[in-house]
C-alpha cells in the first residue's frame, strides 16, 4: 500500500471502488451497448464519422496508463485550430472537430 | 445548507423551482442575460427581456425568500449580428443603476467567429466604461478551448480588466488551467450531459482546491437541473468532503465574487 498527498481523493482506492464501482459498471456497459448497437444497424452508413472517430479514439485514451485522462479525452473531442473563424458556421456545436 | 446559484435562467424556469430551490436552501441567485432558443429579430425584445429580468423574476424569486440578481448583454449565440449588437449596447446603461443588476454577462463566444469577437470586446469595453463585474461564457464542446484560449487572451489585452472581477463559466479539465494561472474566477457547471458531471466537479476541487471557484447549474429549457448545487454538495459529502469547504463553494465564494458590486446583499 502507498500513500499520495498532493491533490488527493480523501478516500482510498478501496473505497472509490466500493463507492463508485456499481455506476461505472454500468456506464461501461452502456458504451459497449452502443458500440454492439452501431453494429447491428440496419444500415452501416456512419462508418467514418468523425465523431465515432473521435470517440475510437477517445476510448484508445481511456485504456492507456496517463493519469490525465480527462483532459486528454477533451483534447481529443476539441477543435484543434484556434484561430477566429471568419464567420459563423452554424448555431451549435457538434462535440467533436469536423476535421 | 445555505447555498446561492450563481448562474441559473429562471426566465425558462417554473414558479415550483424556485419553491423547491427555496426548500433546499437556496438564499440567493443571479440570471445572466442568455439566448432565447433562437435569433431574436430586434433589439426591442431585448428591452422587454432586461425589463423581465430585473423586475418580474426578482418579484417571483422574492415570493420564495430567495434573492434575485441578474446580468445584462446580448448573448453570443447573437454576437454574429453586429448591427443587433450595438442597438443593444446602446440602452443597456439605462438599466445598469437598477438593483439588482450585478454587471454585464453572460458575454463571451459560440462558434469562435470574428464578429462575436468583435461584439465581446465590445462588451467588455461598456463593462469597463461604467465599472461592472463580468460573467464569461465559454463555447460549447469542441469549440470550448479554442474560445476559452481566444477570450482569456482578449481580456489579458485590456489593461482595465481586473482579473478578481471576472468570472470564466463553463470550465471543464481542459480549460481550467488557463483561467486560474490569469487570475480569473472559474464557473463550473453541474449538466447532466455536458459541461461538468457532478463527481468530476469534486475531483476539480480536488486538484486545484477551493479558491475562487464557484458551482452553478445553468438552469433553462434544456436538460439541466435547477437543485444541481446541493447536489453537488451532497457529492462532496460522499467523496468525505466537510461542511466548511462546501460552505465555502456554495455559499461564501459566490459571495464574495458578487459581493464586488455594492448592491449585492450576502444573504441567508
Amino acid at each position: 500500500m502507498t500513500e499520495s498527498n498532493d491533490n488527493a481523493c480523501p478516500l482510498s482506492q478501496r473505497e472509490i471502488i466500493d463507492t463508485y464501482f456499481m455506476e461505472n459498471r454500468s456506464r461501461i456497459l452502456d458504451v459497449a451497448a452502443f458500440l454492439d448497437r452501431l453494429e447491428r444497424a440496419r444500415v452501416k452508413d456512419a462508418e467514418d464519422d468523425f465523431r465515432f472517430r473521435a470517440l475510437r479514439e477517445a476510448m484508445q485514451a481511456l485504456v492507456g496508463d496517463s493519469a490525465t485522462r480527462t483532459k486528454d479525452i477533451q483534447m481529443i473531442l476539441s477543435d484543434p485550430k484556434t484561430d477566429l473563424l471568419d464567420e459563423r458556421d452554424q448555431q451549435s456545436a457538434d462535440g467533436a472537430a469536423r476535421e | 445548507m445555505n447555498w446561492i446559484d450563481p448562474h441559473v435562467h429562471m426566465v425558462s424556469r417554473t414558479t415550483t423551482d424556485y419553491e423547491q430551490m427555496a426548500m433546499a436552501g437556496c438564499v440567493a441567485l443571479s440570471e445572466p442575460a442568455f439566448w432565447a432558443g433562437y435569433d431574436r429579430s430586434s433589439a426591442a425584445v431585448f428591452h422587454d427581456y432586461f425589463n423581465h429580468i430585473t423586475t418580474f423574476e426578482p418579484q417571483r424569486a422574492a415570493d420564495y425568500g430567495i434573492a434575485h440578481y441578474c446580468w445584462l448583454c446580448l448573448n453570443p449565440k447573437e454576437g454574429e449580428d453586429m448591427g443587433l449588437t450595438r442597438e443593444v449596447l446602446a440602452f443597456i446603461p439605462e438599466f445598469l443603476e437598477r438593483p439588482t443588476v450585478l454587471g454585464i454577462g453572460e458575454i463571451g463566444l459560440n462558434r469562435v467567429t470574428k464578429r462575436e469577437m468583435e461584439s465581446f470586446v465590445a462588451h467588455v469595453d461598456l463593462a469597463m466604461e461604467h465599472e461592472q463585474l463580468i460573467l464569461i461564457h465559454t463555447p460549447h464542446l469542441e469549440d470550448k478551448y479554442k474560445g476559452t484560449l481566444q477570450i482569456v487572451e482578449a481580456l489579458k489585452r485590456d489593461s482595465r480588466v481586473t482579473p478578481d472581477r471576472v468570472l470564466i463559466d463553463h470550465a471543464e479539465e481542459h480549460t481550467i488551467d488557463m483561467i486560474r494561472e490569469a487570475g480569473f474566477w472559474t464557473g463550473l457547471t453541474l449538466y447532466p450531459n455536458t459541461k461538468m458531471a457532478m463527481d468530476r466537479a469534486v475531483d476539480i476541487v480536488e486538484i486545484y482546491g477551493s479558491e475562487r471557484l464557484c458551482v452553478n447549474s445553468a438552469c433553462d429549457w434544456g436538460p439541466s437541473v435547477p437543485l444541481a448545487v446541493p447536489a453537488f454538495a451532497m457529492a462532496m459529502r460522499r467523496r468525505g468532503h466537510g461542511a466548511e469547504l462546501i460552505e465555502q463553494i456554495v455559499h461564501a465564494n459566490p459571495a464574495a465574487f458578487f459581493g464586488q458590486c455594492p448592491k449585492f446583499v450576502i444573504p441567508g
